[in-house]
């Protein structure tokens, strides 16, 4: 059964992706990625953010106390030049590289325009085959529209695709007012693809402490639906390659997103939850639904249930919302 | 063309002996580290010496051990040196006779520094070297920083050749920490002064089993004396050969040397003759008299073991008709100092033998002048030359204080000034860490390195760890500055910090129509109005120019918190004129790159973003024709501080030290105690305040507290009559104190603001969850309110300690501190522990500290930390020496014991005078908790009751040991460089006496004092200084060899993981009859950490299983039970993880991934085992008749 797909450019022999998480951080996952069938993995995003903060608490951390008194002008001896930027991502791209062939994709969350082009030249030389743009930004400012929030993520894409020539994916968040627009404006912007949906940390309480939680919950087989709706809608309106991400969990997602028009489907909480080895197990498995169902290709059942290709497209439309409710009423 | 470089007196020398040696022995002791430290970072980036081969660098446990490597490397062959000074030269000494003895080429380079008598002092002056004049060292004294950097090399020849061994030495901080721009040598100059031959030939020499022989051999009066005698040949030869390297330096480098270096008039008839940094400053003065006509001159001694006594009688001018000789070192009871008693005798035996042009024996006379680095100036040598010419000079004189005790001194006019016009002078008032030296150090670079002048600079430190002020001295000019002497007028004066304004007269050194830059917050129109009364005064009197700006907003507006070092440096720059504006712009932030481009592009933006923004809000303010302001200084102590404190302290604490005079003094170094509660600093921008609705009175935030600053009191309600009105007060919430009142109070102006206390406090507010029990808030505002507060809250009564439960915190910590508003850094993790200490032992304590940390912010003038309760009862402190703390506290115990038991025999022999129930109880007397204390000291004070008037010999001595039948609390105090390396043979010995003594080890696994030095403490992994590369081996387990002895108490604590543990420690410690040993975990600024943090990361670590809590108790036995226990909850978090949060650690995964990843994996090793270790032990069936026990 051939699961060949292009995914913004790239031909992968499938639609699996491990996503960015702690997993693609290692060399040895990355390779038992390989052995295990994915196509091709993301690695974890750099923090521009952290690696800036990171320099200056360790500035900080050896400057004070220096010339406090006349024992003690310092505290620390000079060791030399610090990592202190992208040098460990950059040399984790190149291993990457020299240790698997399925192509890498790396991650990257700027803070500045500056710092992501920057950062997009170097992760481009250090080998990636492509970069998703994690834009992990949550605006909290009340006196911030809309419109203005929209603009950055065009202007942080427009800026990179001027500074590389790698192809370019661009992360989302759903929260945008018509995500259908705003998918169309990066599009036209020159997005490679679009890798639909960013899930960030939710806060929660720590009761006992009254503290705020930071606990990292996996996505489940529910959060897959939200991808799979948009993805549906977008399928054949834009040129970007789009990728489905949250709740992808078994072949049956894999197969569900593919149809709803997705050309690759990423995982991340499975592998997490049973190991990278379980990249093959949804691969067999999706084989063998297309077997069973006398499929030619995963190709073909690609966008077989986006909007464009159902009978009812409105199906993916606000008033089928109502139509679940009503119909689990009934039930 | 020649290398100018600028840099400082210790790397200038540690460069030259480092590319002429294969192996450094090193220890660190102020202020000679940097050399070792500089030796140990080139060897860690692979440096090479002169033979293109790194050299190997190796730390050892004390200078004796040192020493004691250097000799073995001689003997074996290879290049070696060392480094140290004072104390350190001491432990040295019997090396250095063997080493001597053995005619062994070597160089021990010595920033000579005062060694400890009446009081230990960093600072320099000759008595370390002197001490060693008797060793067989040659000795080579330079004056400057240049000639400190090319004696390094002409010692390293002329010890090649001569097989005499040389210390070179050059004085503490005046020449080792002074900055000065100078001529670097090639390393083509040093290969050509260093004769390979002369190295094979000590290769030669060494010990080798292809050429056997024998060294070191045990000799008998046969023939001692005659195989002592047969160096003499090559102590004869070794000034020739020493002026032999000096001229060839000259032909090689260009710098001409002598043994003896003659400054002056051609036909003087006065001179001086001296050594070290002094003669600088003496030489600037001799050619100003010269100038005007004076015949005068000066004799520099650079050789002065062995001394050339012809050569020297022949660099007198032949008109020499009176002599003042001046030696840095005081030897008491000596016919006069060895300087002065060499020139004598030299010109004793030169007339008689009829060597140089003398014709009579010169009047000579002997002086005493600069100890601790106390300042030589021009004027003090005019004023010897004046005591020169009168009619009967006075002899063995001091030159520099007012000693109105022995009328020694000599009288000087300060007002003498040999300044040129053409140097530019320029002082610089600072915070500590706000970065003021480090943007002095980097100007003093760009003018000495990008334009044609001369630059210097010299730094002046004070002696707290927190907000200390630091003073800068730079000078600029276009001819060599020989001015080894801090600034008295400057043309420019900066002060970086408004608050000094409170307290200091910045200006007293502001030269006629100088510039003072002034930081403020006020703007340029209103800023005027701000200025104390002294201030305006000086600027309108000196015609001054005022600038201002707000660099603290611009600090922040770019990004930089509180560095407000580039932006003041550009203000400078701007002002002083020594460049134009564009170019010092340019330089600026040229040097900005280069310091802070390995930091990362942000820190280099931020800075250049600062310089930008700087000149624009840099503003003239017009000086009006008179001062205006009711602003006053103020006072350096508090206005119901006593007598001494008002008189002798006071002036210390404002920076006027100098002026005291020797009766100020006691002759044997004592000073009294809890003075520190006179000092009021008002350092914390914030301060905590209290909210007493949220406080669940945990006492966790009294505990942490590094300065007592937080205390709290319970007591009945009726003594709340006439308190202030803010005065906070609750209910109790203790069941033991119901129906009573709870306060909780900080002293607001002796708070350093650290915050620990909020980072601790476990409370929150129900309604607003950013809150806790206690919040920190702006300082000024509550200032008053609170200090009426704070002198209400003093006078509230102290709960009888008799009702204290002493091992739970919520109520042990109402005891009050008998240690308060030490020196120590703000948030310092050592003090909390000797504060703990304090409380509950310290009215009987006797300590004896060890060199370091706690002995300086323990007991370096002015503060007095240790203070006493209201009956007069306090801890008695004393610092020996740095290696000897262990046996110096045996040697209070022992002491003790003695006048105990003496007392308990005269007791006993006039029991019938005293009554057997008086005497049965003082004998008998149960002293194992506060009551049966309490009841002991009115036993005793009815016992002195009964002998006072008594007339009996015996009744007397009875009477003054009386007060040692209450129990002595003996503590030992010091950190992990005392106790795991140089202090640990002593320690080891002590704790297997038996006695009753109580170490408490502050571990901040490293050398804090002397700025971070790894020690065997340090943990594997961590960036030290001699560790540049991460600690490759763990932390010895110092706790794990005292509980092999199976009769010591030991706990290993963390007060910031679980305080109530350290209370327990504690409590068990000092119980138990026998020796005890605490480690206690303390949190550092050397640990790369935010200070805020140190109780968390305390936490952290003992999650991590880096730090196990532990108590081992010997009594545990006698109930079966198994001493140890493990007090340490498995590890819950990952040692990396840890490690990481930790700045010394995660330096080395930010430079050396690679070495990093390997240390950090052993690490976590290192803690698994050792876990699995102390389960075991901890768990292990216990048969308690086999094992020992204290008293068996």
């Amino acid at each position: 059964m051939d699961l060949s797909t292009t995914y913004m450019g790239l031909k992968l022999k499938s639609p699996l992706v491990p996503s960015a998480s702690p997993l693609t951080r290692e060399i040895s996952e990355l390779k038992r990625a390989e052995d295990s069938g994915a196509s091709a993995v993301v690695l974890p995003s750099v923090f521009e953010e952290q690696l800036r903060l990171e320099s200056e608490e360790l500035e900080l951390a050896i400057e004070q106390g220096t010339d406090v008194s006349a024992e003690a002008t310092s505290y620390f001896p000079a060791v030399g030049d610090f990592r202190i930027g992208p040098e460990d991502y950059l040399e984790h791209i190149q291993s990457a590289k020299a240790a698997i062939d399925i192509p890498v994709i790396a991650s990257l969350n700027g803070t500045s325009t500056g710092g992501w082009t920057e950062y997009a030249r170097k992760i481009e030389n250090a080998g990636a085959d492509a970069l998703e743009l994690n834009v992990y930004y949550i605006p909290t400012d009340p006196n911030l529209s809309g419109a203005e929030v929209e603009q950055t993520y065009l202007d942080i894409l427009k800026a990179v695709k001027g500074a590389v020539k790698i192809p370019v994916a661009v992360k989302l968040s759903p929260f945008f007012s018509n995500m259908a627009n705003m998918a169309k404006r990066l599009d036209d912007a020159g997005a490679d693809a679009l890798v639909l949906f960013n899930r960030f940390y939710q806060p929660d309480i720590d009761l006992e402490n009254l503290e705020i939680e930071h606990s990292i919950l996996l996505s489940t087989p529910q959060a897959r639906r939200l991808p799979l709706r948009w993805i549906a809608i977008l399928c054949g309106k834009i040129q970007a390659s789009l990728a489905a991400t949250s709740g992808i969990h078994t072949a049956a997602d894999a197969l569900k997103v593919t149809m709803a028009g997705a050309d690759v489907a990423m995982l991340c909480s499975v592998l997490l939850r049973k190991g990278m080895a379980q990249v093959a197990v949804i691969e067999q498995e999706m084989r063998q639904w297309l077997e069973t169902h006398e499929y030619e290709s995963l190709a073909q059942a690609r966008g077989s249930l986006s909007q464009k290709s159902v009978a009812h497209p409105a199906a993916f439309e606000r008033a089928q919302y109502m139509k679940i409710l009503s119909t689990y009423q009934l039930t | 063309m020649k290398s100018l470089l600028t840099l400082d007196g210790n790397e200038a020398v540690a460069y030259v002996a480092y590319r002429c040696n294969e192996v450094m022995g090193i220890y660190p002791i102020t202020p000679s580290s940097n050399m070792g430290e500089w030796c140990d970072q080139w060897a860690s980036e692979g440096v090479k010496n002169l033979w293109g081969t790194v050299p190997h660098v190796v730390e050892m446990q004390s200078e004796g051990g040192a020493a004691g490597a250097v000799h073995g490397a001689l003997q074996t062959g290879a290049l070696t040196c060392t480094f140290t000074a004072s104390q350190g030269l001491l432990l040295k000494i019997p090396n250095m006779f063997k080493i001597a003895g053995e005619l062994t080429p070597t160089v021990f380079h010595i920033s000579a520094r005062a060694l400890a008598t009446h009081a230990l002092s960093i600072f320099g002056d000759h008595s370390d070297v002197m001490a060693a004049r008797s060793t067989g060292f040659g000795m080579l004294s330079s004056a400057s920083v240049q000639e400190a950097h090319d004696f390094a090399l002409i010692a390293q020849a002329a010890t090649l050749k001569a097989r005499v061994p040389f210390l070179h030495f050059f004085d503490g901080f005046r020449t080792s920490h002074e900055v000065q721009r100078i001529e670097m040598l090639s390393d083509d100059e040093m290969r050509a002064m260093i004769d390979d031959s002369l190295v094979i030939a000590h290769r030669e020499r060494a010990l080798s089993p292809d050429r056997p022989k024998l060294r070191g051999t045990a000799q008998n009066p046969d023939v001692f004396f005659q195989a002592r005698e047969a160096c003499n040949p090559f102590y004869t030869a070794c000034p020739d050969i020493t002026q032999q390297a000096m001229d060839q330096f000259a032909e090689v480098v260009g710098r001409r040397y002598s043994l003896f270096d003659y400054v002056g008039a051609e036909d003087a008839e006065r001179v001086v003759v001296l050594m070290g940094s002094a003669c600088e400053a003496a030489h600037e003065a001799i050619e100003h008299l010269v100038a005007s006509g004076e015949k005068v001159g000066v004799l520099k001694v650079r050789l002065y073991r062995p001394f050339a006594a012809q050569k020297f009688v022949a660099a007198l001018p032949a008109t020499t008709k009176r002599i003042a000789v001046l030696d840095r070192t005081k030897e008491p009871g000596s016919g006069g100092e060895p300087l002065y008693l060499d020139v004598v005798a030299a010109l004793n035996e030169g007339l008689a033998e009829g060597w140089g042009s003398l014709t009579a024996m010169p009047k000579v006379v002997a002086g005493r002048y600069g100890l601790s680095s106390k300042e030589f100036t021009p004027a003090m040598v005019k004023g010897v030359l004046d005591n020169l010419a009168a009619d009967k000079p006075k002899h063995h004189f001091t030159v520099g204080i007012n000693d109105d005790v022995s009328n020694g001194s000599i009288a000087y006019d300060a007002g003498f000034s040999t300044e040129s016009d053409k140097v530019v002078r320029c002082m610089f008032y600072g915070l500590g860490a706000d970065g003021t030296v480090g943007a002095n150090k980097n100007s003093i670079k760009i003018i000495g390195e990008e334009t044609p002048n001369f630059a210097q600079g010299y730094f002046v430190y004070d002696s707290k760890k927190s907000g200390s002020m630091t003073v800068s001295h730079l000078r600029f000019g276009p001819k060599e500055i020989r001015s080894t002497y801090l600034i008295s007028k400057a043309q420019f004066v900066a002060c970086h910090q408004p608050v000094f304004l409170e307290r200091y007269n910045v200006l007293a050194n502001l030269a006629q129509g100088g510039t003072f830059l002034l930081n403020s917050p006020h703007a340029a129109d209103a800023v005027w109005a701000t200025l104390p009364r002294d201030i305006q005064e000086e600027l309108v009197g000196k015609q001054a120019k005022l600038y201002v700006i707000d660099a603290t907003s611009v600090a922040r507006d770019s990004g930089m918190g509180g560095r407000i070092n580039t932006i003041m440096q550009t203000c400078f720059f701007a002002l002083a004129g020594v460049l134009t504006r564009d170019e010092a712009i340019e330089q600026i932030k040229k040097s900005i790159k280069k310091t802070y481009g390995k930091k990362g592009d942000e820190i280099v933006r931020k800075n250049i973003e600062a310089v930008e923004a700087t000149l624009a809000n840099l503003h003239e303010v017009k000086v009006p024709a008179s001062a205006d302001s009711t602003i006053r200084l103020l006072p350096p102590v508090t206005a119901d501080a006593p007598e001494y404190v008002q008189n002798v302290l006071g002036p210390i604490f404002g920076g006027k030290g100098e002026d005291l005079p020797v009766s100020a003094f006691s002759p044997d170094g004592t000073f009294p105690t809890a003075t520190a509660q006179y000092e009021k600093r008002n350092l914390a921008l914030e301060i905590p305040v209290w909210d007493e609705n949220t406080c669940i009175q945990c006492a966790k935030c009294v505990a942490i507290c590094p300065h007592a600053t937080i205390r709290m009191k319970v007591f009945d309600e009726a003594a709340l009559a006439g308190a202030p009105a803010t005065f906070k007060s609750t209910a109790a919430r203790n069941p033991d104190w119901k129906g009573m009142k709870f306060a909780l109070q900080v002293a607001a102006e002796d708070c350093t603001g650290c915050a620990l206390c909020v980072e601790v406090c476990p409370a929150k507010n129900k309604s607003e969850a950013r809150l806790k029990a206690i919040n920190m808030a702006p300082q000024a505002p509550l200032r008053d309110q609170e200090r009426a507060n704070w002198d209400f809250f003093l006078t509230l009564p102290e709960m009888d300690r008799r009702k204290v439960k002493v091992t739970q915190l919520r109520q042990q910590q109402v005891m009050r501190p008998l240690f308060e508003f030490s020196g120590a850094c703000a948030g310092c993790g050592e003090t909390p522990y000797i504060k703990m200490l304090s409380q509950l032992f310290g009215d009987r304590a006797v300590i004896a500290n060890a060199t370091g940390c706690s002995s300086i912010y323990g007991g370096n003038l002015p503060t007095t930390p240790y203070c006493q309760n209201a009956e007069g009862r306090g801890p008695s402190w004393n610092n020996s020496l740095f290696e000897d703390n262990a046996e110096f506290g045996l040697g209070y115990r022992v002491s003790l014991d003695k006048q105990a038991e003496l007392a308990r025999e005269l007791v006993q022999k006039h029991a019938d005078k005293l009554g057997d129930d008086l005497v049965t109880g003082l004998i008998n007397a149960d002293q194992t908790n506060e009551a049966g204390i309490h009841d002991q000291r009115e036993r005793v004070a009815a016992l002195k009751a009964k002998l006072d008037g008594a007339d009996c010999p015996e009744a007397r001595m009875l009477l003054s040991v009386a007060d040692s039948l209450v129990k002595r609390s003996v503590w030992i105090l010091g950190g992990d460089g005392w106790a795991y390396d140089i202090g640990y043979g002593g320690l080891d010995h002590v704790l297997a006496s038996g006695r009753n003594v109580n170490v408490l080890v502050m571990d901040t696994e490293v050398y804090s004092n002397t700025g971070g030095q790894a020690s065997k403490s340090t943990p594997r992994g961590a960036v030290a200084k001699f560790a540049a590369g991460g600690k490759p081996i763990g932390k010895k387990d110092l706790g794990l060899i005292a509980m092999s002895y199976g009769t010591i108490y030991v706990a290993s604590v963390a007060m910031g993981a679980k305080d109530e543990h350290t209370l327990k420690a504690f409590v068990e410690a000092e119980s138990y009859d026998g020796p005890s040993i605490i480690i206690a975990y303390s949190h550092c600024i050397a640990h790369g950490i935010n200070m805020v943090a140190g109780a968390r990361q305390q936490k952290a670590a003992v999650e991590a299983g880096q730090w196990l809590l532990y108590r081992y108790d010997p009594r545990r036995k006698a109930n079966g039970e198994n001493p140890l226990q493990l007090d340490s909850p498995a590890a819950k978090i990952k040692v990396q993880d840890f490690l990481l949060s930790e700045n010394r650690f995660k330096m080395l995964a930010k430079a050396r991934p690679e070495q990093a990843r390997v240390l950090f994996d052993l690490a976590q090793g290192d803690v698994a085992s050792r876990w699995q270790m102390y389960s075991y032990l901890a768990a292990r069936k216990f048969n308690g008749a086999a094992e020992p026990t204290a008293k068996a």
